[in-house]
């Protein structure tokens, strides 16, 4: 969850994207620069500050995520197996035995099942359940905050518990046969042509009330004078919604959009804790992280798990990268584009 | 963004609108409805638990008769429950504090110093939103084993901070950058340093954006598992997360008391959510007005 927030920040408030365009703009906001006569001992002493400030944040950070993730680009070129340093220079073999792996094209098909579905039924679903309760009604905040309980519990708990429900002898199938539909009853977990879609009802369950919620707060910023207006010439309350609330919600959706897409890339945990580290291969709900734990750390490979990670990253990056240079260009003017180089 | 979320409250109260009209009956079924399907699974787990093996066995999906206790009284009379507990809250709490600490200070540097750098410093750590923990996992296992830390909640803790400091630069240095610099100036002409204005100004008045962080990075803690899985081994260490998963597999064959462990588990988030809702919903709603 934390990093949703702040993934829809940078597009949309447009923060700095370069030194020279932040010094303008801070100016501009502020009063002008040279207001204050400038001595050297308060120059020392706001390096000083700065150093100081900045400092403890800035070892943190590239010493625990910048360093490791060049690490992992290091490591992806030796076969290793995580005792002393790395020596047996293999240089893109990895990377070779990675794309020309079948186990790893499986992985992929199902890596973009789960985006391509994650998109088609989480978002029109939340887009009308987002319009419906942004109109008011008595008890709206108790429904605003009940669907977001799902999102709220941990991956571990939405997978422990959902895997008991879909076992062969589990709630679901229980259900189906006590209300007469027996004959539906599957293996919800382990057929392999049911099972993504198991995962993906799953997933939608979890994450919909984000979905929601983001969008309810989208439609919060659209002033009520243009549904005002609307309505005096006229129209009716579905078109208000198609012609205003929509076009108007876009930004909103592309960004739900960009978020689901890398989350789905991602996606590790309630794989791994549903399917395990063995079975989910063979259920066809395996993901690139899950093959990145069991073909690296499992298995011993580190060197081989830092490659797998260099290509998730590489792919993340690449539809990223496209997604904002084709969709997201008109919210935020290329913000994050910029800032990658 | 600041901005609109520090006017926003004072603007609710001119909405003309009666608050409580009551909607159209498709309103409340669609809602019922979409409630019912959030809620069945997590009344499935605590339902679950007040009830015995052969009640799940012969009735999946049944309710409990007769309500059991044992389960529930079970795992709440051990010690495993209540030592992860203790660990997830450890983890969490001062993952908390070193996030907010260090967030606000270099966010303090980004929104009101200027220097050359500045853009590149924003950049950097927006950049580090594109790096999820996931692909930083291997080597960040590697560093946790050289700097001594497995099996130790401080090889969670500090790459946790690190990985939850760009969220809380990106939210917090609009909201630093919107207190005005004639609050700087007045406090400057009375005599306070920059440092001072720092404590006594902006720690007050950045609060809203301060708790909002606070509360993403407690509940991103509470629940993460991949790290703690990388680094904690050993079962005295073990977090809420991997102690759940650890317990299902341990009593798999005592689905009832799995349900129970898990239901408690779920309590302490529940909680806090409901402790802080407002806030969360309120931050999210901040951050995506723009």
């Amino acid at each position: 969850m934390s990093d949703s927030p702040g993934g829809t920040a940078v597009f949309q408030q447009q923060p700095a994207q370069g030194s020279h365009a932040a010094g303008e703009g801070a100016i501009r906001a502020s009063s002008p620069a040279g207001r204050r006569p400038k001595r050297r001992s308060t120059d020392r002493r706001k390096v000083l500050e700065i150093a100081l400030l900045s400092g403890p944040a800035i070892i943190m950070f590239v010493g625990f995520v910048i360093f490791p993730v060049v690490l992992a680009a290091y490591y992806g070129f030796f076969r290793w197996k995580g005792f002393g340093p790395p020596v047996d220079f293999v240089g893109l073999g990895n990377y070779k035995v990675i794309l020309t792996d079948p186990a790893f094209h499986d992985v992929l098909i199902h890596n973009g099942a789960i985006v391509v579905l994650s998109l088609i039924f989480q978002g029109p679903v939340a887009i009308v359940l987002a319009l419906l309760l942004n109109r008011k009604f008595r008890g709206r905040s108790a429904v605003r905050i009940l669907i977001f309980v799902p999102y709220v519990i941990s991956e571990v708990i939405v997978g422990t518990g959902w895997s008991l429900m879909l076992q062969t002898s589990g709630a679901v199938n229980g259900l189906l046969q006590s209300v007469g539909l027996g004959a539906f009853k599957a293996d919800w977990l382990s057929n392999p042509s049911i099972a993504i879609w198991s995962l993906m009802i799953i997933i939608s369950w979890k994450y919909i009330g984000f979905a929601v919620i983001l969008f309810l707060a989208g439609l919060q910023s659209i002033p009520e004078e243009l549904f005002e207006a609307a309505s005096i010439d006229g129209a009716s309350y579905w078109q208000i919604q198609r012609r205003i609330t929509l076009p108007l919600l876009g930004p909103t959706i592309r960004i739900w959009a960009f978020l689901s897409i890398i989350g789905s890339l991602q996606l590790f945990d309630l794989v791994y804790i549903i399917w395990g580290q063995y079975i989910a291969s063979t259920a066809g709900v395996s993901t690139m992280a899950t093959y990145m734990v069991a073909n690296g750390r499992t298995s011993g490979n580190y060197g081989y798990g830092n490659a797998v990670a260099v290509v998730m990253f590489l792919i993340s990056l690449v539809i990223a990268l496209i997604y904002q240079r084709f969709v997201l260009r008109r919210d935020t003017a290329g913000a994050l584009t910029e800032r990658q180089k | 963004m600041a901005v609109t979320t520090l006017t926003q409250a004072p603007r609710r109260p001119l909405r003309s609108r009666p608050r409580n009209e009551w909607g159209s009956p498709a309103v409340y079924f669609i809602s019922l409805l979409f409630i019912a399907v959030c809620l069945a699974p997590v009344l499935y787990i605590v339902l679950g638990g007040f009830r015995d093996n052969s009640q799940i066995t012969s009735s999946p999906a049944g309710l409990p008769a007769p309500w059991r206790f044992e389960n529930y009284v079970d795992v709440l009379t051990g010690s495993t429950f209540w030592r992860e507990i203790g660990n997830s809250a450890i983890v969490g709490l001062v993952t908390t504090f070193g996030v907010v600490a260090l967030g606000l200070m270099v966010s303090f540097v980004l929104a009101r110093y200027h220097f050359p750098g500045r853009g590149a410093m924003y950049s950097l750590f927006a950049a580090g939103l594109m790096f999820p923990l996931t692909v930083a996992i291997t080597p960040l296992y590697i560093l946790v084993k050289d700097l001594g830390l497995m099996n130790n909640l401080g090889g969670v803790i500090l790459p946790q901070i690190a990985f939850g400091l760009p969220t809380t630069v990106i939210i917090l240095v609009p909201f630093l950058r919107a207190i005005p610099d004639e609050i700087e100036e007045a406090a400057a002409i009375d005599g306070a340093s920059r440092l001072g204005f720092f404590f006594r100004m902006v720690l007050p008045l950045s609060l809203p954006g301060v708790v909002t962080t606070g509360i993403l990075a407690f509940i991103g803690s509470w629940n993460s598992y991949l790290l703690p899985l990388f680094i904690l081994n050993d079962q005295s260490t073990f977090t809420l997360p991997l102690g759940v998963q650890a317990f299902a597999s341990q009593y798999s064959v005592d689905t009832a008391k799995v349900l129970a462990f898990t239901s408690l588990s779920m309590i302490p988030a529940l909680i806090f959510f409901a402790l802080f809702q407002r806030r969360i919903v309120g931050g999210l709603t901040g951050a995506v007005k723009g």
